[in-house]
């Protein structure tokens, strides 16, 4: 592969716009939702199981070590290498990828669930109480609130890397937007390969922009100004 | 899939002889793992420092430095590398170049903020002691941002370890490649062989430059803060 680039260019944009590529079980749409539900059911079980351990965490103070350590350890383990294993020991199916999918989500949520409870204030938090709330209501009323810009960074930091990582699960047989590259770096095929990446690429920055957007629209009017601030800290994760 | 020698690789999931044969092999990986890990950083050093230091000196120049770097950094790496394949092919450039634009991002908003932490009385002593400016830059306030730097190094080579082993698609991936190997042989130890050695390689890296910022920065070590 390589060579002309003003001949791939022209190549990839007749790939992009060439009308069989928009229909049909193989085409961009059905490839797309495929690629958005792999990631949505990823991300949606990730939460599930990380908001609680990161909210408990927070709340309570038992664990902080481990919630601080999660994330660098989730940055050591190479994704692609669980995905495979994961498919060697399960064989073919959607359960091998989400296994690698929400392993891969789980680390950022919990850190920042735990970080954003953490840093409510203690004069807030002692406030709380000398109204007379309880724990629960003090979790409730005045943590969580106060923890959403950091909890709506964990989420999107997870979601927008698990978009990206789910193109890797086309490599063990699964669809989405990862076929036209993994297919087409198999059959030498450039225009696709390029065009294949080019979509990844779109659907990921479009990932981070609209949910940046409900990030906007999640966070209590009071705390608009953190949010910006706890994406740029939780912005850091790469996986694939 | 369901059929064939599942029942056996499910009894053992690490074939001790299999990894003795195969030693060279995965010691060459390692090499390559090391040595695409160390040039990404490299270079992404060798371009961050002169984009941190144009957001020191251009304050205006920050948001949309921090916001390119961004951007690159959200694409997906398998996309990006192959985005590179019509100019530089299967070739190692192709890997490196992904690599090292991936470090961008984490090692210029770590300078930049470390070199704006510097206390500015510290600043203004060294000016009244007349410094010039590259002097001062080098002599005073590299030191001080050394740990912010630091941080940043870290977090930027554990994920680009990480990221070497998707390069295995295009070709490289240092370790990777045993993921390759794994998956055609339908065969599970070199996977783990791999996993476990690039997250030990990961841990290895950010000790040694932990043990390399206690060392730059000894006036931190006494003053534990």
């Amino acid at each position: 592969m390589g060579g002309d680039a003003v001949n791939v260019v022209n190549e990839v944009v007749a790939w992009l716009t060439d009308p069989a590529q928009w229909s049909g079980p193989d085409g961009i749409p059905v490839r797309t939702l495929q690629h958005l539900w792999y990631s949505l059911l990823a991300t949606a079980i990730a939460g599930a199981i990380a908001l609680p351990i990161g909210v408990y965490i927070g709340h309570t103070g038992r664990g902080a070590l481990v919630a601080v350590n999660l994330t660098n350890l989730g940055r050591a383990i190479p994704s692609l290498g669980i995905i495979i294993l994961a498919f060697t020991l399960v064989g073919f199916g959607l359960v091998p990828v989400l296994v690698a999918l929400v392993a891969l989500a789980v680390p950022p949520i919990v850190t920042n669930s735990y970080a954003g409870v953490r840093s409510v204030d203690r004069d807030v938090r002692d406030a709380a109480e000398g109204m007379g709330m309880q724990g629960r209501q003090v979790l409730w009323q005045v943590e969580l609130p106060m923890a959403t810009p950091l909890i709506m960074a964990g989420v999107r930091t997870s979601a927008v890397q698990v978009v990206a990582t789910a193109t890797l699960a086309a490599f063990v047989g699964l669809g989405g937007l990862g076929r036209y590259l993994i297919d087409g770096l198999a059959q030498r095929d450039l225009p696709q390969v390029v065009g294949g990446a080019i979509l990844v690429a779109v659907l990921s920055l479009l990932t981070e922009l609209a949910l940046g957007r409900v990030q906007a629209l999640v966070v209590p009017r009071g705390l608009a100004g953190q949010g910006a601030d706890a994406a740029v800290r939780a912005k850091v994760e790469k996986a694939a | 899939m369901t059929d064939g020698p599942a029942p056996v690789l499910a009894a053992e999931l690490v074939r001790w002889s299999w990894i003795g044969d195969h030693l060279d092999d995965i010691r060459g990986d390692l090499v390559q793992h090391v040595e695409l890990t160390g040039l990404a950083l490299l270079f992404g050093l060798l371009l961050a420092f002169p984009l941190a230091l144009a957001a020191v000196q251009w304050p205006r120049a920050y948001g949309p430095i921090l916001g390119f770097t961004g951007i690159l950094f959200t694409i997906p790496s398998l996309a990006l590398f192959i985005l590179l394949i019509p100019f530089t092919g299967l070739q190692i450039q192709t890997a490196l170049i992904g690599l090292t634009i991936y470090t961008l991002l984490i090692l210029v908003r770590n300078t930049v903020e470390g070199l704006r932490g510097v206390d500015p009385d510290v600043r203004e002593a060294a000016q009244a002691m007349g410094y010039t400016r590259g002097r001062q830059l080098f002599q005073v306030e590299l030191p001080l941002a050394l740990p912010v730097i630091i941080a940043g190094v870290r977090i930027a080579t554990v994920t680009t370890i990480g990221l070497v082993t998707v390069t295995a698609l295009i070709g490289w991936g240092g370790l990777g490649r045993l993921f390759i190997e794994g998956f055609t042989l339908n065969f599970t130890t070199p996977i783990v062989v791999g996993i476990v050695l690039s997250a030990l390689l990961a841990f290895a890296a950010d000790l040694l430059l932990v043990g390399l910022q206690h060392r730059l920065t000894p006036w931190a070590r006494s003053g534990g803060g």
